[in-house]
């Protein structure tokens, strides 16, 4: 249901200023919290909290065929689940619109960014190469679930490691744990950007969410280059705004950043 | 042999056992079981000659006959409007008590309150199945523009309006917002950007430390200190509208 109160009540706040919980408006919630190895079973996890909103990664390795057009890449693949348990809006059955959104979103930053080198997944051309399933799980959706999510699978990746495994059985031991890091060359960092009236915002809330004109998530790199751009929402953005939208984008990157 | 197992505002927790024997009564929040008396919920026992009473401090609102609501349209009906209430049953707010416009055969009812429109409205009737029927007629009673709506604890609804709206005429005095309060825990509030976050800062305070003897006093001193100026105690007649 749109609340179209909602929305210009919000408008008139970002106007002077604020929003409608007291931040600026290009604050995160404060504190962002993350957790690492949260979870026994899973090769690599993560929990990030921004404030109310909560999710949970786990980073499952499986050897498998690697894709006939890249014999010699391992792969990585994302899912999502939203259950009502985070949300009561969200409902149970195969993932929604929203749901593969997040998966892509998430997916294609650490993708394009070329965080993780494929190669290197390789067990045997041709025939077998590690894929990494990585399971996004919303505990709690206070909005903004982009942007925790890719910060948590981040968070999973640098905290997993290969299991064991035996190339003459062909068999995986997932009881035990090497050494052997998976390497994690680049940090993509997804912001969300969002603009409700003539404001831009950062990090919003589920009411704001019900509210927004449109948004952009932007994946940027250490260096400031981008590395995958998601457009959502009804309204369409002039190119003066996605700049702008794309520098604040690489500002609060970097702050982000020092929570990992 | 009876016993009493509590004294007057001890907390119970669900199932706790209040009393044994048959010489005290169950009271509203309470239930027999065979000789026992438990708690149905978490609350402050009150106990009035015999009967043993349980005040809820935690739960849904329940639909309750006289009392104002903030209520939210969620569908559109031929005859009327279906209004979300914040608990487990959702009300009905019928043409004729809506407004008292002629309404012609197949008009347009959105003109009147569209889909997500907030109202203000009072329970007018419930059945013991809680069919909700509530009526935009009476004094205060209305549709709302603009401001925001959040959400409190049902239960500490008396205490943010307080003892005849003193608490929430202070507030409003503070802060030169608009607000109202409803039975069923929604909060309607409208005023400048800063005043109204100030205002709901203060009424979530309220709600947490409403268990606080001289509340009042101490709300006062929190608002005085917040807005740098002497602040006076509402008087008069107030409920929450």
């Amino acid at each position: 249901m749109y609340e179209e109160g909602l929305h210009n009540h919000i408008v008139k706040l970002l106007k002077a200023g604020v929003r409608l919980d007291g931040r600026k408006l290009l604050d995160y919630r404060k504190p962002i919290k993350v957790e690492y190895g949260v979870s026994k079973t899973a090769e690599g996890s993560a929990r990030v909290h921004i404030e109310n909103t909560d999710v949970m990664v786990g980073v499952k390795m499986e050897v498998g065929e690697p894709y006939p057009d890249m014999p010699d890449q391992g792969t990585i693949i994302v899912g999502a689940e939203l259950t009502p348990l985070a949300n009561p809006n969200f409902e149970l059955g195969p993932p929604g619109i929203d749901a593969i959104e997040l998966a892509r979103v998430v997916d294609r930053g650490i993708r394009e960014s070329k965080a993780l080198d494929f190669k290197k997944l390789c067990i045997k051309k041709g025939e077998k190469v590690w894929l990494l399933l990585i399971d996004i799980i919303p505990i709690n959706d206070d909005g903004n679930l982009i942007d925790a999510s890719a910060l948590a699978v981040l968070a999973a990746l640098k905290d997993a490691n290969f299991p064991k495994y035996d190339e003459k059985t062909e068999k995986i031991d997932y009881k035990e744990k090497t050494d052997k890091k998976v390497e994690l060359t680049k940090e993509p960092i997804a912001v969300t950007v969002v603009k409700i009236g003539d404001s831009f915002i950062v990090d919003p809330t589920t009411e704001e969410e019900k509210v927004i004109d449109t948004r952009v998530t932007i994946s940027t790199k250490k260096d400031g280059s981008l590395c995958a751009i998601q457009k959502g929402g009804d309204m369409p953005l002039t190119s003066d705004e996605i700049m702008q939208m794309v520098d604040i984008a690489i500002e609060k990157a970097k702050e982000l950043r020092e929570v990992l | 042999m009876s016993k009493l197992l509590v004294e007057n505002k001890d907390i119970a927790v669900p199932g706790e056992v209040l009393a044994e024997g048959m010489d005290n009564l169950p009271g509203p929040g309470t239930y027999r079981d065979g000789e026992k008396i438990r708690a149905s919920g978490l609350g402050l026992v009150q106990i009035e000659g015999r009967a043993i009473k349980l005040i809820n401090l935690s739960g849904k609102y329940i639909p309750k006959n006289g009392d104002t609501i903030i209520g939210k349209v969620e569908d559109i009906t031929f005859s009327g409007w279906r209004i979300e209430t914040n608990s487990a049953y959702s009300a009905m707010l019928s043409m004729k008590d809506a407004t008292s416009d002629y309404i012609a055969r197949g008009a347009d009812l959105t003109q009147y309150y569209n889909l997500g429109d907030y109202v203000v409205c009072k329970i007018v009737n419930v059945t013991s199945q809680k069919l909700v029927d509530v009526s935009m007629k009476g004094p205060g009673l209305r549709g709302l523009k603009g401001g925001r709506v959040f959400s409190v604890n049902t239960h500490k609804v008396p205490r943010i309006i307080g003892k005849q709206g003193s608490m929430i005429g202070m507030i409003k005095n503070a802060t030169d917002c608009r607000i109202i309060v409803g039975q069923n825990g929604w909060v309607w509030i409208d005023g400048e950007p800063d005043k109204e976050l100030l205002a709901i800062k203060t009424i979530k305070k309220i709600e947490e430390e409403s268990h606080l003897s001289g509340l009042t006093e101490q709300i006062k001193s929190f608002l005085e200190k917040e807005t740098g100026k002497k602040i006076e105690e509402a008087r008069g007649n107030y409920n929450g509208l």
